[in-house]
């Protein structure tokens, strides 16, 4: 197991580090930075200084290992528009983004396990079918429409939740539902389809044959098996959450890590678009890492791969 | 001691519905089986032999239909038993083995875990007695190194000790019945003697009684005392082993012999015995002998009738020929 999870650490780093080669070199593809800083009324002579005095007139690989030597200790660099450090600007908006993704998932989790678990046990049901079709509504409907259809009800018309900002706890809760929902559909439907394969499977009906009860059966043999894939799917939409949550934010003006990407990109600010590119990988080297290390957990034939 | 049998049942019926009508998996049938006995269920795939045996076990899928007249386990009528008393039954009083070890085991548990829990769920006993009665039957189900075994999974074991596995866990609460349902049928050649030697020595050293399912008449011919003969759902033949094999009624029975190759008595090369035809169809009321479409003593009535005949010591058979043989009419 140890020498597993050493296995798969290497692995994450090696990524990490191809990662934040390639969100260095999408300064260089987005044309001139020295332009761009200086903006369209500047000279030649002007950028010329930029230039020098940024450092974009030393060789790339240089100037990719001053900006990784300093990427390692949390200086992305001075943002182009606020003119504050980046790594502090990021700090702020991502615990927004953070507190956001975290109750997004608990809350797609917390309706997604169970109910693809009763939809399994009952395949055709009442309930079973009322879980599809949550799941196909929550696939076809776009996160934004939803988010102010709950404005409209919640905010508006009952006026019980706050629409916008993330001053309180109750300022998530709209939010939350909308990415929440937005992540459930694709859980709820693995572990439905997982557990109705391992419900199938013999060793279940070994569990029965020595006297196991239902709940033990369901939980203790079946669960643990089909809960695998459904690891592995949350923890991608994880990081999906943390780095794409930026419809969720604008609709609900919550000024997180995805909004500030957004806008960031707007501006033309590199420093600040490459460095939450580095950060949302990051979330998903280390949330593919952490499904990696529970998977293995959970079923130990992975241990020796 | 008790003389009653240990499990007895009657009129047996087993119904699937499916999309073209009723299968009638399982017609009627009727067996006992004293402690320590054993009983060898025969016969060809399809022919109800596994279904039978989930019945008694009482895990069949929800949507098969299961009817008895009789239907006892020691005096508890398997019927009207609650869920509850059914859990408590299985895997401490009876148990069972299945026919693939590869697949029979959780992937996601230990050895030990596996085994230790059919304990743990029936005895009050403490999880170090669970892991040394764990370790003592896997000794006695032959695996080395019993104790370091615990702590595997079942991905790192052969099939066959899969399965030796799968028997150490049947034994664990020393149940009263065991049900081993083709335990050897997944196995290589080599092994499948063995672990039906295993299964036979321990069945009699622990006085338990023994439902073998199987196709293979070999085996029969060594370790059954009773055997009951499956045909398309039905017992065609039922008896002591000795008295089956010495005098076979039913068409059935004896073309299932004939079609054991015999080393000296068939030549090299000669072909072997085959039964033409193929089961017939159970969908529907089924009717007569479910055997007559390949049978070579057919006559007229075996469309509607097939009369239970007895002979002498409980040997019982299904034909409208009263020894089994069509008597040809005596022409002028």
């Amino acid at each position: 197991m140890l020498r597993f999870i050493l296995k798969r650490l290497g692995l994450a780093l090696l990524v990490a580090l191809t990662v934040s080669f390639i969100s260095f070199s999408l300064l260089f593809l987005s044309g001139d930075p020295a332009i761009a800083i200086a903006g369209e009324s500047a000279n030649a002579e002007d950028v010329a200084a930029i230039r020098a005095l940024y450092g974009f007139d030393r060789p790339m690989m240089v100037q990719y290992g001053d900006w990784l030597w300093h990427a390692l200790q949390f200086d992305f660099g001075v943002s182009y528009y606020f003119r504050l450090p980046v790594a502090d600007l990021i700090a702020e908006r991502l615990s927004v983004t953070m507190t956001l993704g975290v109750c997004g998932i608990v809350f797609a989790l917390l309706i997604a396990v169970p109910l693809g678990v009763i939809a399994a046990i009952r395949p055709n049901s009442l309930i079973d079918r009322i879980a599809l079709f949550l799941s196909v509504a929550g696939q076809a409907m776009p996160s934004f429409w939803f988010g102010l259809i709950l404005i409209v009800i919640f905010a508006i018309q009952l006026r019980i939740l706050p629409a916008s900002g993330a001053d309180t706890w109750q300022h998530f809760i709209m939010p939350t539902i909308v990415l929440g929902y937005y992540a459930m559909p694709a859980i709820m439907r693995l572990t439905r389809a997982g557990m109705l394969e391992v419900l199938s499977a013999d060793y279940i009906r070994t569990a029965r044959a020595k006297g196991a009860s239902e709940g033990r059966v369901l939980f203790k043999h079946a669960l643990r098996n089909a809960i695998i894939p459904v690891v592995s799917l949350a923890a991608v939409q994880m990081g999906f959450m943390l780095g794409g949550s930026i419809v969720v934010e604008s609709v609900f003006a919550l000024h997180g890590a995805g909004y500030l990407a957004w806008e960031s990109i707007g501006r033309n600010d590199l420093p600040t678009v490459q460095a939450l590119i580095l950060v949302f990988a990051l979330f998903y080297i280390v949330f593919t890492f952490l499904a990696d290390v529970l998977n293995a957990w959970l079923d130990p034939r992975m241990r020796s791969a | 001691m008790n003389d009653a049998p240990l499990l007895s049942v009657r009129g047996l019926t087993l119904d699937i519905p499916t999309s073209g009508g009723t299968l009638h998996a399982v017609r009627g049938i009727d067996f006992d089986l004293n402690r320590g006995e054993t009983l060898c269920i025969v016969g060809e795939s399809g022919s109800g032999k596994s279904l039978t045996s989930l019945a008694l076990m009482g895990l069949l899928a929800p949507k098969i239909r299961r009817t008895a007249v009789r239907m006892t386990f020691d005096g508890t009528d398997l019927q009207k038993a609650s869920r509850r008393q059914l859990r408590q039954l299985r895997g401490d009083r009876m148990s069972m083995i299945f026919q693939e070890p590869m697949t029979s085991l959780n992937p996601a548990y230990t050895i030990g875990d596996q085994l230790t829990e059919t304990l743990l769920l029936h005895k009050k006993v403490s999880r170090a007695k669970a892991r040394a009665r764990a370790i003592e039957l896997l000794e006695k189900v032959g695996i080395t190194a019993a104790e370091s075994r615990l702590s595997q999974y079942p991905h790192q074991l052969s099939g066959g000790l899969r399965q030796r596995v799968m028997i150490a866990m049947a034994l664990m609460c020393e149940p009263e019945l065991i049900i081993a349902d083709e335990p050897t049928t997944a196995l290589d050649v080599t092994i499948q003697a063995q672990i039906l030697r295993l299964l036979v020595d321990l069945q009699r050293e622990m006085n338990m009684a023994l439902i073998l399912i199987t196709h293979d008449l070999g085996v029969v011919a060594r370790v059954a005392d009773k055997v009951a003969v499956m045909y398309a759902g039905e017992l065609v033949e039922t008896g002591p082993a000795s008295a089956i094999f010495r005098n076979p009624a039913h068409p059935y029975t004896r073309g299932l012999i004939n079609c054991i190759p015999v080393p000296g008595r068939n030549e090299r090369g000669a072909r072997l015995g085959t039964i033409p035809g193929i089961v017939p169809s159970l969908v529907g009321e089924v009717t007569g002998c479910p055997f007559r479409g390949r049978c070579d003593q057919r006559v007229a009535i075996c469309d509607t009738a097939a009369p239970l005949r007895r002979l002498p010591d409980g040997h019982e058979f299904r034909c409208v020929h009263p020894d089994g043989h069509r008597h040809e009419e005596v022409t002028a």
